[in-house]
């Protein structure tokens, strides 16, 4: 979402950010895992936004500037400070060896949407957020790095490493249920 | 190419992430082989399922309003309408710089023709569509967006509690030399700052307060770096910018 110079200037805060509410609302449950906080997180996105539309550069991405500061947000909200866990690849930009989907784990491309929610929900939130800036929010890569501020090898490194997590907390609930656990 | 340098980039395929000459070589290679295509068809599946289950919550219509409301009818982001209420002004302005011009006293014509055309650059930057190239009221913004466009960097004081607003800034030209031209605000008026390097031709220049037809002009040279301080405002607030400036610098 490039907003081209002379529409943003002509554009009210209002017009340009309300069409991502929500999206952004979604976005702020998933990471709080809370309907009152992910309120608090959305609400206060918004007043931050607007009091920093002025230096909000033209030309530049809207929707991951917005994304960026619900994002800061939460990161220092008390949830976020709490749930935020360290991982440890930003150093290794490198992409690891890839794993081959073996005709067994179709099974878990097929697991049902609850089970796949369920996973999400237990993936730690770097993970977590990567995969709904790509997958739902449908981001570029591009995109991803400007809203994490983080270089584009470690965007791929680290959605590698996402999709990775989720295959296998997936098989194991496969598995889980195949066994009546 | 074989299949495990292929699957380094299933991925990035499926996520269009790949250009163009690629995406067609990879396309063909699935055409061929099974194994891949399986690989694939498991990434998108997952893909799309993570995509539905993603999109789980929806907020409540109350959210909404009151967020719509607290953001509503806020102006247009401030230099749209902003500019277009000072081009008349600025116009009128633009209109005696012209006098300016005409007016060169033989003893100070060289320090006339300074002015003069730091006054126009002032007064046809205002006037011009796009006054600024970079709109920032924040320093940290504008300063390293000259980063390459000029051969020297500076630095830009802190306003928290002065009375002063950054508006933004552009590259200018004086005597065919690259410089910065900065826009600050008082009070609705405008203040042009100008930073060159100082190569000597404006030597002859006393550094001072000047007057020059109604304009306030403040130059300085610090650090190899020539400060002309430009506006219609009072003597005080030209003064009180170029302190804040010196300070900084």
């Amino acid at each position: 979402m490039k907003v081209p110079e002379k529409s943003v200037r002509d554009a009210t805060f209002e017009d340009l950010a309300m069409p991502l509410f929500d999206q952004l609302y979604n976005f702020a449950r998933w990471l709080t895992q809370n309907t009152a906080e992910a309120e608090d997180l959305t609400q206060e996105t918004y007043v931050k936004a607007l009091r920093g539309f002025s230096s909000f550069q033209m030309g530049t991405n809207f929707r991951a500037w917005m994304y960026r500061i619900l994002r800061n947000t939460f990161l220092t909200s008390r949830t976020g400070l709490k749930t935020t866990v360290a991982i440890d690849e930003d150093t290794d930009e490198r992409l690891l060896p890839v794993e081959s989907t073996t005709p067994e784990s179709t099974l878990i491309e097929q697991a049902n949407r609850e089970m796949v929610q369920q996973a999400l929900t237990d993936l730690p939130v770097p993970f977590r957020e990567i995969l709904l800036l790509c997958e739902v929010e449908e981001m570029s890569y591009q995109e991803i790095a400007e809203t994490l501020a983080i270089p584009m090898g470690t965007v791929m490194s680290r959605l590698y490493r996402a999709r990775k997590a989720l295959r296998d907390l997936l098989r194991k609930k496969n598995e889980g249920d195949r066994h009546g656990v | 190419m074989a299949c495990e340098q292929w699957r380094e980039k299933l991925d990035f395929y499926i996520d269009g992430e790949l250009d163009q000459a690629q995406a067609s070589a990879l396309g063909a290679h699935l055409r061929g082989c099974a194994d891949c295509a399986a690989d694939v068809l498991g990434r998108v599946q997952l893909k799309r399922s993570v995509q539905m289950a993603g999109k789980r919550y929806t907020a409540s219509a109350e959210l909404r309003n009151r967020i719509t409301k607290s953001v509503a009818a806020k102006p247009h982001r401030a230099p749209g309408w902003y500019w277009r209420i000072l081009a008349v002004p600025a116009l009128a302005v633009l209109v005696f710089s012209i006098a300016v011009n005409l007016y060169v006293g033989r003893e100070n014509a060289r320090r006339q023709r300074v002015y003069s055309e730091l006054a126009d650059l002032h007064v046809a930057a205002l006037a011009s569509a796009t006054p600024v190239e970079v709109v920032s009221t924040d320093r940290h913004t504008v300063k390293p967006w000259f980063q390459g466009k000029i051969p020297f960097t500076f630095n830009l004081p802190e306003l928290q509690g002065s009375e002063f607003t950054l508006l933004g800034g552009r590259v200018t030209y004086l005597a065919q030399t690259p410089g910065a031209h900065l826009i600050y605000q008082v009070r609705k008026h405008e203040i042009s700052v100008f930073i060159f390097q100082d190569r000597g031709e404006e030597a002859g220049l006393p550094a001072g307060f000047w007057h020059p037809l109604s304009f306030n002009v403040e130059n300085w040279t610090q650090n190899g770096l020539r400060y002309f301080v430009v506006g219609d405002v009072g003597a005080e607030d030209i003064r009180a910018l170029s302190k804040l400036l010196r300070d900084a610098g």
